[in-house]
């Protein structure tokens, strides 16, 4: 079942704090069970990709200032991610954040994150 | 069904035989103690990690109330609601067991959690007992009164509003007396953000009145140049910072603070953030084995060095040196114990290459933000995680964009912990 973000019976208060956010997506989807590692999952990247979900939400999908990063391909990611390691994307904290993997870690988290598909959720 | 599922799709995938399938057998249940940013995290990603795990969160509360933010509570910007979360559809959401109970012991040999009257014991057991507070040392500071009278608000609770209120209605031109105990506590920045947003609030409010910082530490404790440059240049005579200011007694009535270096200080309110170690919880089950403080883990599942099958996270760990107890850091130490103890469940191995990142934002006003970043490696020599070299930093000055970063921070960590 997909959660407005927009009237959630649940949801803090604090984005609406925060003026001058972003537009956000107009649905999240809600959690859903990872996958219980089948053959080629790539485990390594599925837990340092489940850093990134404190800040950019679980599974990518984040409230406010366009940290959502599901639902984008893994070339669009991977770049992203590439270009602020480099310094050629300005960043407040990403060029500081990339900066500790490797460009093929990088590379894999955004697989990990471009792969991910919403699954509805068990009830 | 789904459990036995879940294990022929994780020896399958693994191609492993019979020895680890009796280990995976033996881990079905898992009881999670403490629903804070470590505890919550740890329960929901249990159970996306592996959702046959039959996963208990032992919470008290109804309602999740984070810390970080609580700074603005007390500067006025934000409500108390604003950092609250209900633990009953979270819990629901993820299909966790939520006992809405108090732990009041637990057995880390038999792995047995006891609260009222009832006993049980489960496979794994994963604490999160945040932090006690120690006024041991301070002398006046054992009662009740002088608890009431003298605000920590270093939990978030009626504490922020108590000192929220002092300071609101101190009068013009009185002075205010922050005490940060010595190193490690929780929240390495947020005393130097509260120091910031008070003194913020009294340029506005009560222009001719004064903060005293008496810090027990040598220094700032992160942020350093951040902080200091904003209160020299927006502050000057108004924040005055003394350093290696070690408390020996607080008269509660009088307001009375007695240094060991420093003679004695009048204030009109005091904030004494107290000495921490690690919870009764911990404490009292033998776990806190650093220096009788801290909880000894291991970083590739946080499983504590003492007590096999018992998982310790957050504020009452011992970190990796560098490591700030923070509840983004509780949020990403759960993500790597649930997930080892997900694949121990499944019959695999926990993954040896953890990589966690830090992200920490501070209000310097209502307006404005700060942040440290780090990148944290396991380092498989020292078996610590270590910042990756050339990765992280500060923000170069505050900023109204990172004031925004904070808030959609602290809005998504929430919903990742306990969303």
């Amino acid at each position: 079942m997909a959660r407005s973000i927009t009237s959630p019976p649940d949801r803090p208060r604090l984005i609406r704090k925060a003026v001058g956010l972003a537009a956000r997506a107009a649905l999240v989807m809600a959690p859903a069970a990872l996958a219980q590692a089948p053959a080629g999952t790539d485990r390594e990247a599925e837990l340092w990709a489940a850093s990134c979900m404190a800040c950019h939400g679980t599974d990518g999908r984040a409230d406010g200032v366009a940290l959502t990063i599901a639902d984008r391909s893994e070339a669009e990611l991977a770049a992203a991610l590439l270009a602020f390691k480099a310094g050629e994307r300005r960043a407040t904290v990403m060029h500081q954040h990339t900066r500790g993997y490797s460009d093929e870690e990088l590379r894999r988290i955004a697989r990990w994150f471009a792969n991910r598909r919403p699954v509805v959720r068990r009830p | 069904m789904i459990g036995r599922r879940g294990f022929a799709l994780g020896l399958a995938a693994a191609g492993l035989a019979a020895p680890p399938l009796a280990r995976a057998q033996a881990l079905r249940t898992v009881a999670v103690i403490g629903g804070g940013f470590a505890g919550a995290t740890a329960a929901k990603y249990l159970r996306r990690f592996n959702p046959a795990l039959e996963v208990t969160l032992f919470e008290p509360s109804a309602a999740f109330l984070m810390c970080p933010l609580s700074n603005r509570v007390i500067e006025g910007g934000l409500h108390m609601r604003d950092l609250a979360r209900d633990y009953a559809p979270y819990a629901g959401r993820h299909g966790l067991r939520w006992v809405q109970a108090r732990v009041d012991a637990v057995d880390p040999g038999r792995r047995e959690v006891r609260f009222g009257t009832e006993r049980q014991v489960f496979d794994r057991l994963v604490l999160a007992p945040g932090v006690e507070f120690d006024y041991g040392n301070i002398g006046g500071m054992g009662s009740a009164t002088a608890q009431a009278r003298v605000p920590h608000a270093w939990k978030a609770g009626p504490q922020t509003i108590v000192l929220r209120n002092q300071l609101r209605q101190m009068p013009a031109g009185g002075v205010v007396a922050l005490h940060i105990p010595r190193a490690p506590f929780r929240c390495p920045p947020g005393p130097y953000e509260r120091a910031s947003l008070v003194a913020h609030l009294l340029q506005q409010h009560n222009p001719r009145a004064k903060l005293l910082v008496f810090d027990a530490n040598a220094e700032i404790q992160s942020k350093k140049g951040l902080f200091s440059t904003l209160w020299r240049e927006r502050h000057g005579a108004r924040v005055e910072y003394v350093p290696d200011a070690e408390l020996e007694h607080v008269d509660a009535a009088a307001l009375m603070m007695r240094f060991k270096m420093h003679g004695v200080q009048r204030a009109d309110v005091i904030n004494l953030i107290p000495p921490q170690r690690a919870g009764l919880l911990a404490t009292q089950a033998g776990l806190a084995n650093v220096g009788g403080r801290w909880c000894g883990v291991g970083f590739l599942d946080y499983e504590s060095t003492i007590a096999p099958g018992v998982h310790m996270l957050g504020d009452a760990i011992q970190g990796s040196p560098g490591m700030p107890k923070s509840g983004h850091m509780a949020n990403q130490q759960a993500k790597v114990c649930a997930a080892a103890i997900a694949a121990l469940s499944l019959g695999l191995e926990p993954v040896a290459s953890p990589i966690i990142a830090n992200t920490c934002y501070s209000f310097v006003s209502h307006a404005e933000a700060v942040h440290v970043a780090a990148v944290f490696r396991y380092d498989p020599a020292s078996r610590q995680m270590v910042p990756a070299p050339g990765a992280g930093g500060l923000s170069e000055a505050p900023s109204r964009v990172e004031a925004l970063y904070a808030m959609a921070w602290a809005s998504n960590i929430l919903e990742d912990s306990v969303g």
